[in-house]
């Protein structure tokens, strides 16, 4: 009797794991969720292809794993039409970088060759791996940062639909193997400082290899990678390298980058997320010095390959959602949700679960209220490599995986790729944000089935409707635009012009009440992968009535604002 | 019970002290210590409490109801934190390590033929999840920093055990026939043999070679016969690559860990013939 009881807990165990397993895959979205995207990109004038790089023969047989990164897409207004224009980043010698201008009639059209910032790929200088835009000299104009495997490009804004490349005499023209970069005030001098993120070591120059030695040396604690630079804004178009009295030459693998003001004491942070590591919180003290904290990141190593910040609870703070992987069997990293608890506990908590925490292997991703429901929703963009969908590489990288460091450092010990995939074919997630109830994966039902090798995610109110637009940039792939169906619920808008703070006012920080609720939002210099989203801040209020809007500018100053209208954007300029 | 004589508690000391489960308990509580305060490998104390304190629980329970007596919880510890370093579930869900500890030590009472059980029970309970629970479950594949140092720690503490438990040559002769294999692999697939040869020097096997491949209570009665045992293993392990390199997709769920299945499969096999080849019944 005592043993048929055990055998039947036992069998119930069994069952018990097969039904837990079956729920797994977390909730689904029913019918009657209120988000619309119809992809328009060929319709509205964008036919980007990127193209990915071709590397030095040595490492042929893994080429389409390193070579896997440089779609990536941008927004920003460049004539300030109040129109807001896309950036695409191709990655092959010779392809072209695109800049499509907004027409005003739904429609782009590609204005890149003229402009001066379409062949940047070539021989010798290196090959784009994203571009983010800042006004660095404050003439009223946004100019363009473009990272590269290669040398960094800073081209001027000449304010007549062109640029002029500046690099030389900025100080930039340093070679790195970047997959990232941010724009921000870290002194709040007025001048746009820039951090430009190594993700491969600098001394590698990957069309002339002198060693295959250049992976890294441990899959999660992995501080091989390139160095992370710091330049402050000297003024008159010159940057100076203050890297290492400021602390912040991270040599891990760092793919993504974001700053805000996380600990709320009015310097903006700096928030690496890294691959084959644990994330990285720099905090900036007083513009002086920025030190790494410990707020439960350190504990963590995971793959980290990007950084979207949001106030996901409506709390007024900035959490953070960075990208890893998951695939079934091999690998469940998971995707990190993090609220910030900074100022009471002096930790974020991790809290991802269900579809937040497994979406495959994550890419770009960027938090937006996408149905203007008052909670900020989120797209999350995926799949690695998709070449021969009978063939997966999971396998073959498993073997070196678990290996000592120093055999898989080595490049030429890696099992080759061939044709096969590697988490590929893997659709994008729109996640709609239901408040305490929870994110539910509505992508399917919004129109969202792609199942390209997704990068880099951008939101912008592209058509000035008041909603949010997603564009996503593919590896060896066409750039998505899905354009949102206007949702029913309220919303407002924010352009900000600095005049004590950097006139692209990145960094500023507003704060929006509504209903019983707040929302904080930061003007961004670079967010999720190889990405920014436009500098004009979206907030979806529903039905709630607004309240108080605050607005913290880089400077310092902080302005409060009262009765303004919904449903419109607003140019605010900051008070001198 | 009754009162031991004067000398005895020094002596059950000394014999404590050199009893191989006991230096396979040192052993990984060794392994947790260093590989936790260097690389954080448990991925939160939940886990660990939780597969320890369910492995312990169950062990009590089960012996004390089906035996009459507690059983020595050194098994059960070694279990536990075996499954709480190798079990890698989705984000922020417990259920795996709660259920998988319970049916490791569940499968000692239920799985059993003349007394003995046959699987290894952190080897079932992970073979287990992995087969049935793959949406929810991978195993470890890589951690530990990837560092030579810890490793050589390790296997320098590992080997004097295995040595020190009488077991070192069913350790050896799995290094050894993986070794071999693995280049006769890389004959088979071609690509870098360091390839092949890489997995051997990660975490996942240290917990394989010590602590599962070497269980006595799970191997054959004679040297030659676990040596047989572990060969054949190895040689399973290798099908089951094979298949990965070939991409043989319906046995994609055993590829994800092939020492681990190559255990699951052959070790009660192995268990079973030698049980009723000897005839032996355990009470």
């Amino acid at each position: 009797m005592k043993r048929l009881v055990t055998t039947l807990a036992f069998v119930a165990a069994i069952i018990a794991v097969v039904v837990l397993n079956g729920r797994a895959a977390g909730s689904v979205a029913g019918a009657n969720e209120a988000i619309h995207l119809s992809e328009v990109a060929h319709a509205s004038g964008i036919d980007f292809v990127h193209q990915a790089p071709t590397l030095d023969p040595k490492v042929e047989h893994i080429a389409a794993h390193i070579a896997a990164l440089g779609a990536c897409v941008s927004v920003a207004d460049i004539n300030n039409d109040n129109w807001p224009d896309l950036y695409f980043t191709s990655s092959r010698f010779g392809a072209a970088n695109a800049l499509y201008l907004n027409q005003q009639d739904g429609t782009f059209r590609d204005g890149s060759a003229h402009a001066g910032i379409a062949s940047l790929n070539r021989a010798g200088e290196g090959v784009s791996m994203g571009a983010v835009w800042g006004d660095y000299d404050n003439d009223g104009f946004e100019d363009l940062l473009v990272y590269k495997w290669g040398y960094p490009q800073l081209f001027h804004n000449l304010g007549d639909g062109t640029f002029v490349d500046v690099t030389a005499q900025s100080g930039l023209r340093v070679w790195m193997n970047s997959n990232g970069a941010v724009w921000f005030d870290f002194d709040r001098d007025g001048l746009l400082d820039l951090y430009i993120t190594g993700y491969f070591r600098s001394d590698i120059d990957f069309w002339h290899l002198r060693t295959t030695r250049i992976m890294q040396h441990s899959w999660e604690f992995a501080n091989n990678g390139g160095k992370n630079l710091l330049f402050k804004n000297a003024g008159k178009g010159r940057f100076v390298d203050v890297t290492d009295s400021l602390g912040v030459g991270s040599t891990r693998w760092t793919l993504a980058a974001a700053a805000a003001d996380f600990n709320d004491d009015g310097w903006p942070d700096l928030y690496l997320a890294n691959d084959y590591g644990p994330e990285e919180l720099f905090l900036n003290r007083e513009g002086r010095v920025f030190e790494l904290a410990r707020a439960g990141l350190e504990d963590d190593s995971k793959s980290g390959m990007a950084v979207a910040l949001g106030d996901v609870y409506n709390r007024g703070r900035h959490d953070v959602f960075v990208t890893n992987i998951s695939v079934k069997g091999f690998l469940f990293q998971g995707n990190n949700l993090r609220l910030n608890f900074l100022k009471e506990l002096g930790r974020f908590d991790e809290v991802a679960t269900g579809v937040v925490a497994d979406a495959g292997w994550a890419w770009g991703a960027q938090f937006g209220d996408l149905n203007n429901d008052g909670l900020l929703d989120l797209v999350v963009a995926n799949g690695f490599i998709s070449a021969d969908s009978t063939r997966d590489y999971w396998y073959a990288m498993s073997k070196i995986a678990g290996a000592q460091g120093n055999i898989f450092e080595d490049a030429k010990n890696w099992p080759p790729i061939g044709r096969a995939s590697l988490s590929g074919y893997e659709r994008s997630r729109v996640l709609l944000n239901r408040g305490e109830a929870g994110f539910v994966d509505v992508a399917e039902q919004a129109g969202v089935t792609d199942r390209l090798d997704g990068r880099s995610v951008a939101m912008a109110d592209l058509f000035n409707r008041g909603v949010l637009d997603v564009v996503i940039a593919n590896q060896r792939g066409r750039a998505l635009l899905y354009r949102n169906a206007a949702p029913t619920g309220h919303w407002i808008e924010f352009k900000l012009i600095g005049t004590r703070s950097n006139r692209s006012a990145i960094g500023a920080e507003v704060t929006v009440e509504f209903g019983n609720v707040r929302q904080r939002q930061v003007v961004d210099g670079g967010m999720g992968f190889c990405g920014q989203n436009d500098r004009r801040l979206h907030f979806g209020v529903g039905n709630g009535r607004l309240g108080r809007v605050t607005i913290r500018w880089p400077s310092g100053r902080v302005q409060i604002l009262d009765g303004l209208t919904i449903d419109e954007l607003h140019v605010i300029t900051e008070p001198k | 019970m009754t009162a031991a004589p004067a000398q005895a508690p020094a002596r059950s000391i000394v014999a404590a002290a050199i009893d191989p489960r006991y230096l396979i308990v040192f052993l990984i509580t060794l392994v947790l210590v260093v590989g936790e305060a260097r690389y954080n490998i448990l991925g939160g104390y939940d886990r660990l409490a939780t597969t320890l304190g369910v492995c312990l629980a169950t062990e009590v329970l089960l012996s004390w109801w089906l035996r009459g007596r507690v059983a020595n919880l050194a098994s059960a510890y070694i279990t536990g934190i075996s499954l709480a370093l190798l079990t890698k579930p989705q984000a922020n869900i417990l259920w795996p390590f709660a259920l998988g500890a319970f049916l490791a030590i569940a499968s000692k009472y239920v799985l059993t033929y003349r007394g003995r059980h046959l699987w290894n029970p952190s080897n079932f309970a992970i073979a287990l999840l992995v087969l049935v629970a793959a949406d929810s479950v991978a195993i470890l594949s890589h951690q530990w920093g990837n560092d030579l140092r810890i490793n050589l720690v390790i296997w320098t503490f590992g080997l004097a055990v295995a040595w020190r438990a009488r077991v070192l040559h069913v350790t050896l002769t799995y290094v050894a026939c993986f070794v071999v294999l693995a280049v006769i692999r890389n004959a088979i697939v071609g690509g870098p043999v360091l390839a092949e040869l890489a997995p051997i020097t990660g975490p996942m096997y240290q917990l394989f070679v010590f602590f599962m491949v070497t269980d006595p209570r799970t191997t054959v009665s004679t040297r030659r016969g676990r040596m047989l045992v572990v060969a054949i293993v190895a040689l399973v392990e290798t099908l089951i690559r094979l298949a990965g390199d070939f991409q043989i997709s319906f046995l994609r769920p055993f590829y994800v860990s092939p020492p681990i299945l190559a255990l699951a499969i052959v070790g009660p096999i192995a268990m079973f013939l030698d049980l009723r080849r000897t005839g032996k019944t355990v009470g």
